[in-house]
């Protein structure tokens, strides 16, 4: 039990603008403006929009740049501003097959139709730290080819859905929506619940429990299908008009994986998947995503679950971030009473200890 | 949620210049805003226009579907700004916009306002709506065109001979 604190308000006020001032740092350097950051560290506001679960590249960069940098703080930051604003409504639903695609790949098949375009990646370069970067770098722009022909992108997973190897996926728009943003997250999660709670997942979390599935901890021989990045329109139907409206594109990752069944699976013998979509070029947590999909589907396929990552209440009760860190970080907070408590708790135990031990001294004694 | 099937009208691929409500609302919406204070700027004889409502901005819970064609599922959210407008003879506007971006939807909301009431719509159409699908057009080149280029054609060695 954490028992309430008070006092303190100079010191905490003098720490705060303290921070501030240690935020800014060397005066002799200009100040960051928040377009730099969207402009040039996409990466990481990309995976404060996805964690925060807020797609706006020009909040999240003013969180990042209020956080100094620290992701989790910031998509802290941006969880709390969420809460300020109404909720207009819900989108249609995103069609990612109609992507204007920067990037996508298909790793399971040399010559998918619509091909394979690598995009701004960071794959294949050779990870070496470029000193050109401590002073300035002036690219020159990207270079660009005439499309010869014009093969639309067909998701690989139509193709293995016409060929028998994997379900299809049925829409069923008739039901409702799980929404974990407004009613907390029920077990056992459906489908919906469990993708919304994998996409606000943190990152490193999913990350290390992807990786535990590859590692044979209820693991399946997994292949990325298809990732897709690029930009999809977005829109919505406003009451007073009644129709959709496109209200702008947004930038998203999507990652298909596939596995073959399991042996013990009761649906015979095919291929399962696993899906991911992020905000941005969240490209890993679309992967870890995807994963964690196929893993979290042990119960609902009648696989043996022995592993974390197929233990839903273990992954979707632990993946959130801003929760975990809250719940971590209160142990900074003063514990006084609580720990006065053990202590007291201790010393009459130790007390009644040395009496025993006394008494017994006293019988041998006697 | 693509043109195509969002057109009441049944005309899915119409053209900037026959320009649709919802057609126009989407160009408008896909081009920065800068595009659209110029055009505004230069527009002659400014009409007087109302604020009905806004510009305001809320949040939009963006929904994705399962393997892309699927069981629905909520993503995440992201802010919105609408904006209502009307005209000295009550012709209504409107202008929706992903961010927050207030001034962007006041815009879209005048010049919808200005297309719909009908007597400068063919001058508003020449002068914002096509020029904006242009540009939207370009960008979408652009990108088909750098995307091109990273187009990759791997070829498998045999291993193990």
């Amino acid at each position: 039990m954490y028992a309430t604190i008070k006092g303190g308000e100079a010191a905490i006020d003098n720490a705060h603008q303290w921070l501030a001032d240690e935020r800014r740092g060397d005066r002799a350097v200009p100040e960051l403006t928040t377009p730099q950051i969207y402009e040039q560290m996409g990466r990481a506001v990309d995976r404060v929009m996805i964690e925060g679960s807020l797609a706006d590249p020009a909040l999240a960069a003013v969180a990042l740049k209020q956080a100094q940098g620290d992701v989790a703080e910031a998509v802290f930051l941006l969880r709390a501003y969420r809460n300020t604003l109404p909720r207009l409504g819900y989108t249609e639903p995103l069609d990612t097959r109609a992507m204007c695609l920067e990037r996508r790949i298909t790793p399971v098949f040399k010559d998918a139709p619509g091909g394979q375009m690598l995009g701004p990646t960071f794959d294949y370069t050779h990870r070496l730290l470029d000193f050109d970067f401590a002073s300035c770098s002036e690219p020159g722009s990207a270079a660009r080819a005439t499309p010869d022909h014009d093969d639309p992108a067909v998701p690989v997973t139509e193709r293995l859905v016409a060929e028998g190897f994997i379900e299809p996926e049925v829409p069923d728009d008739s039901q409702a929506v799980a929404d974990i943003t407004r009613e907390s997250l029920a077990l056992p999660a459906g489908r919906d619940a469990r993708l919304q709670a994998l996409a606000r997942g943190d990152e490193g979390f999913l990350l290390g429990l992807a990786y535990s599935t590859q590692r044979g901890y209820g693991g399946h021989k997994i292949y990325a299908g298809e990732i897709r990045q690029g930009e999809v329109a977005v829109s919505f139907v406003p009451d007073e008009l009644g129709f959709a409206v496109d209200i702008g594109r947004m930038t998203l990752t999507e990652c298909q994986v596939l596995t073959p069944e399991q042996t013990d699976s009761d649906r015979g013998p095919g291929l399962a998947r696993g899906y991911g979509l992020a905000f941005g070029r969240g490209e890993r947590k679309a992967l870890c995503m995807a994963l964690l999909d196929r893993s979290l589907q042990a119960r609902e396929r009648g696989e043996r679950i022995d592993a974390p990552a197929q233990d839903e209440d273990y992954v979707l009760g632990h993946l959130d971030g801003v929760r975990a860190a809250g719940f971590l970080e209160h142990l900074k907070l003063p514990h006084y009473v609580d720990f006065q408590a053990e202590l007291a708790t201790l010393r009459s135990l130790g007390q009644s200890a040395s009496e025993e031990t006394d008494d017994s001294n006293r019988e041998d004694t006697a | 949620m693509s043109n195509k099937t969002q057109q009441p009208d049944g005309h899915p691929e119409d053209s900037p210049e026959q320009a649709s409500q919802p057609r126009r609302l989407a160009v408008l919406a896909q081009v920065p805003e800068s595009l659209l204070e110029t055009a505004w700027h230069e527009l002659t004889d400014k009409p007087v226009i109302t604020r009905l409502r806004g510009p305001e901005t809320g949040l939009l819970m963006v929904r994705g579907r399962a393997g892309g064609c699927g069981q629905q599922f909520n993503l995440g959210e992201v802010p919105v700004t609408r904006a209502t407008v009307c005209l000295a003879d009550t012709t209504p506007g409107y202008g929706f916009v992903l961010g927050q971006r207030a001034r962007h939807a006041e815009l879209i909301a005048r010049f919808d306002a200005l297309v719909a009431e009908g007597s400068r719509a063919a001058e508003i159409k020449h002068a914002v709506v096509v020029p904006a699908a242009h540009y939207r057009d370009r960008a979408d080149a652009a990108m088909r065109e750098r995307a091109e280029a990273t187009r990759v054609d791997f070829s498998t060695l045999v291993r193990g001979r």
